[in-house]
């Protein structure tokens, strides 16, 4: 709590400020697993450091490590040039350690101040203090830069808005290093450029930040040194400057020729669309949404976080209701706000949250595999045990799904791998129409390029791929033709060799803006 | 099968058997992996054996054949109310109504059949049929109207036990006669309770394990979203689950009547607890997803014995109500640091 005190630093020559957080050859072994294994690792003061590595590559350990989480088997952690131990979350709180995880730790039906003084909330009299805690509140949130009031619940707010709220949760115990999980991931464009910006001021501040991400744009927009992590090792300490191809290099140890491999087929153009919407309405939420999907066809769905491409989505599958409208596969018109009856149509599903709603995470990796074809595996009243293992065997060898057996706990898995299994369910029950909402979401790039891969044999074997995604590059890349939406209407659509960027975003807020 | 059980029952003597040494403790390399494994991961099933060893070493009566015939009478009830619960516990609801539906369906065979002169065969299908609709009942709350299990079965306990009270007048009834064989010994020796439980305990496990409902209420209680988009009808499973329950609890009431040659209106009351403490005893899992016929039947058998054990060596009725919540949390503690390893 004191150690604010300190001067700020120089924002312009992090070069010369001292480390404010080291590790010396920090090892962690896990049952069967070597972690970390002799990391090194240095922040200063006023400094993004970015850590670029593939899951499993033990970003998330070491991030853990100076959470408090875990703990090294061997080496050091120096704090201002002090060994340090770092037993758990009280620990790093006292050394200014803050880490704003990927899932949020945030109390949904508490108030924004009080979420950010949980547990710290200011008292008098032995009472707490609302006053002030409200009044600290919006300081802090002016700090940030954000508009929410200290008195909403924290249930009402957005994902981008409730990491500002975990920001300035981490300001308000004056953190000098702030770990950032993978911020970038749910947020849309004009929202990464607002964290940037806040970001930008923290280190102006003298905060020193380690920025976890995927994304490889950002590490030279944002950046000042970046460490690279592969197989538990500190492969490489380099200016964020460094060219993109060499750091993919770096993180996979191998060149990736291409990233985004579509191999666009012959369509089946002769042939009537497998999956046709027409004017498929719901009150608030989506209104007279129409397209068509061919077979061996992607089509990407663009728009903004919050443009309803998730709920056409979950309408279409019948996972939600619709009003008006109509769905049909192959020709054939699909009951709504049935999920069997979609998936008996051939529609398939994977949705963008995986954890919450795509997997039994406790469940081992040949249950979740079965779980869509249990039902069509059920002869006489008993579920044919060992040919669902037969299959769920075959699908994870086609699929190149990595466990360390098909008995693995499914939370045990990358995300890569547990992406594949999501689809892979889908793929034993033979859809043929996928529909794959952010697929690559949180997902390496050694991963995400298998996953690129396997779209491709989907549409060569004449699925039809209809792909959400917020990240634009992917969209471009491996979209045969780009729906883009926006506040629940389908915007524009652009054939995949005349759309840019810019088009596709000019789309994506062309309502936002008239309205 | 045998010879593990022989293995790990150093009670006993068997010093030479196949040139192996009887150890007390289990030494690994020693005992082949199946049973390593049913020891080390289960660890309700070594806690029961070892209960068993020490209640033996205190207790001369305890190994009498006749004192655990007794026991296994004393789990039965126990047990077939805690399959029921063990399906609605792994579809990550609870079921409180357990102990009262039991009560209410043995009421209702024994009004139905003794007082209603109905042929006993179809009162113990009425019964049953009264503990599945009442199950169906709590179903319906759940699924369609959205209640908290917790919530809707505290009102089918209150609901059921008042119709129970209200049938017989709050005084007891007769069983037919002709039932009073389910009370009994089949063979002169083995009670027919002991049978029930087993054969309600394969179906228990043959419909979690091979069933599609069964499979469901895994799925369920692991991730109910993941569940519902991977196309299982979770409301109709719900129904079914509760309703299974029900039908379990119906049973249980008409093996504990025809123990007691009569239908109690204040039968079972607080038996849903010890069903319960048997699933969780047994390594079900609150939260859902997680729990298995044989750790329930371990769990029910663990109470069993010690209630039995405790009572050989006279401790006080008070007391044992402070050991067995002394168990239930250790159980339950020693789930979590399995878990956390």
């Amino acid at each position: 709590m004191t150690t604010f005190d300190q001067p700020p630093l120089p924002p312009t020559a992090p070069a010369s400020a001292p480390a404010l957080l080291r590790t010396e050859a920090v090892t962690k072994a896990f049952p069967g697993v070597k972690a970390l294994d002799g990391v090194d690792f240095e922040l200063r003061g006023g400094e993004v450091h970015v850590l670029l590595g593939e899951n499993g590559a033990g970003k998330s350990t070491l991030i853990k490590m100076l959470a408090g989480a875990h703990r090294p088997d061997s080496g050091r952690i120096l704090v201002d040039g002090r060994a340090t131990r770092i037993l758990d979350a009280q620990d790093a709180e006292k050394h200014g350690i803050a880490t704003i995880h990927q899932e949020f730790n945030l109390v949904p039906d508490l108030t924004v101040a009080e979420n950010i003084f949980l547990g710290r909330q200011p008292r008098k009299y032995g009472l707490i203090d609302r006053k002030r805690m409200d009044s600290d509140a919006t300081a802090l949130l002016a700090r940030v830069g954000v508009d929410v009031s200290p008195n909403d619940k924290l249930r009402h707010l957005g994902v981008a808005r409730l990491q500002m709220v975990e920001i300035a949760k981490a300001l308000s115990v004056r953190a000098r290093v702030l770990v950032m999980d993978e911020p970038t991931a749910v947020l849309t464009t004009g929202e990464v450029d607002r964290l940037f910006e806040i970001v930008h001021r923290l280190r102006l501040e003298g905060v020193g930040i380690i920025f976890i991400t995927h994304k490889l744009e950002e590490v030279a927009r944002l950046g000042d040194r970046v460490t690279v992590l592969r197989d538990g090792r500190s492969i490489a300490q380099i200016p964020a400057a460094t060219d993109r191809d060499e750091l993919v290099q770096l993180m996979v140890g191998r060149s990736i020729d291409q990233q985004y491999p579509r191999e666009r087929g012959a369509l089946h153009r002769g042939t009537a669309p497998l999956l046709r919407v027409s004017g498929l309405s719901r009150a608030g939420h989506f209104d007279g949404v129409g397209f068509e999907v061919r077979a061996g066809e992607v089509v990407g769905l663009a728009g903004l976080v919050g443009a309803g491409r998730t709920e056409v989505a979950r309408a279409l599958f019948g996972a939600d209701p619709y009003d008006s409208g109509t769905v049909e596969v192959q020709g054939r018109r699909v009951q709504g706000n049935d999920v069997p009856s979609a998936m008996a149509a051939g529609i398939g599903l994977v949705p963008e949250d995986r954890k919450g709603q795509g997997l039994l995470l406790d469940a081992s990796v040949s249950e979740n595999l079965g779980l869509v074809t249990l039902r069509a595996a059920t002869r006489g009243g008993f579920v044919d045990l060992a040919g669902q293992r037969r299959a769920a065997s075959s699908i994870a060898a086609q699929l190149g799904i990595r466990a360390a057996g098909l008995d693995s706990r499914t939370r045990t898995l990358s995300g890569g791998n547990q992406q594949k299994v999501a689809i892979g369910k889908w793929l034993l029950a033979q859809s043929k129409v996928l529909i794959l909402d952010e697929p690559t979401r949180g997902v390496d790039v050694g991963a995400k390029l298998e996953i690129y891969r396997l779209v491709n044999e989907l549409t060569a074997s004449g699925h039809a791929v209809l792909m959400i995604s917020s990240d634009l590059p992917e969209v471009l890349g491996m979209s045969d033709r780009i729906l883009v939406m926006c506040q629940g209407r389908i915007t524009g659509e652009i054939p995949a060799e005349q759309a840019t960027q810019d088009a596709v975003m000019a789309l994506a807020v062309q309502g936002a803006s008239s309205n | 099968m045998a010879t593990d059980l022989k293995k790990t029952g150093p009670g006993r003597g068997h010093g030479g058997e196949g040139g192996r040494p009887g150890r007390g403790i289990p030494a690994e390399g020693l005992l082949p992996p199946v049973v390593r494994r049913m020891l080390f991961e289960n660890g309700a099933l070594a806690a029961l054996l070892v209960l068993i060893v020490v209640m033996a070493i205190m207790s001369p009566d305890f190994l009498d054949t006749n004192n655990l015939l007794n026991v296994g009478v004393q789990a039965a009830v126990t047990a077939i109310l805690a399959f029921g619960v063990t399906f609605v516990i792994v579809s990550a609801g609870i079921d409180l109504s357990v102990g009262s539906v039991a009560a209410l369906s043995a009421m209702v065979l024994a009004w139905s059949a003794t007082e209603q002169g109905m042929p006993v065969f179809f009162a113990v299908l009425f019964a049953l049929a009264t503990g599945t609709v009442c199950g169906l009942v709590n179903g319906m709350l759940v699924s369609y109207g959205r209640l908290p299990s917790f919530i809707a079965t505290l009102a089918m306990l209150s609901i059921a036990r008042g119709l129970c009270l209200v049938i017989s007048d709050g005084t007891p009834a007769a069983l037919p006669t002709s039932l009073e064989w389910l009370g009994k010994d089949f063979g002169d020796w083995l009670p027919v309770p002991v049978i029930v439980m087993l054969v309600m305990a394969g179906i228990a496990a043959l419909v979690l394990n091979r069933t599609f409902p069964g499979r469901a209420m895994y799925a369920i209680g692991g991730n109910e979203e993941a569940a519902r988009l991977s196309g299982i009808r979770v409301k109709r499973q719900k129904l079914f689950i509760y309703g299974l329950s029900g039908c379990f609890a119906a049973v249980a009431g008409i093996v504990l009547a025809s123990r007691l040659v009569s239908a109690q209106p204040q039968a079972a009351a607080g038996y849903e607890l010890d069903a319960i403490a048997a699933c969780v005893i047994g390594g079900a899992s609150l939260a859902g997803g997680k729990g298995k016929a044989s750790g329930t039947l371990i769990g029910a058998l663990i109470l069993a014995v010690l209630r039995n054990g405790l009572n050989l060596l006279s401790v006080s009725a008070f007391w044992q109500q402070v050991v067995i919540g002394a168990v239930i949390a250790l159980a339950a503690l020693l789930d979590t640091l399995r878990r956390r390893t």
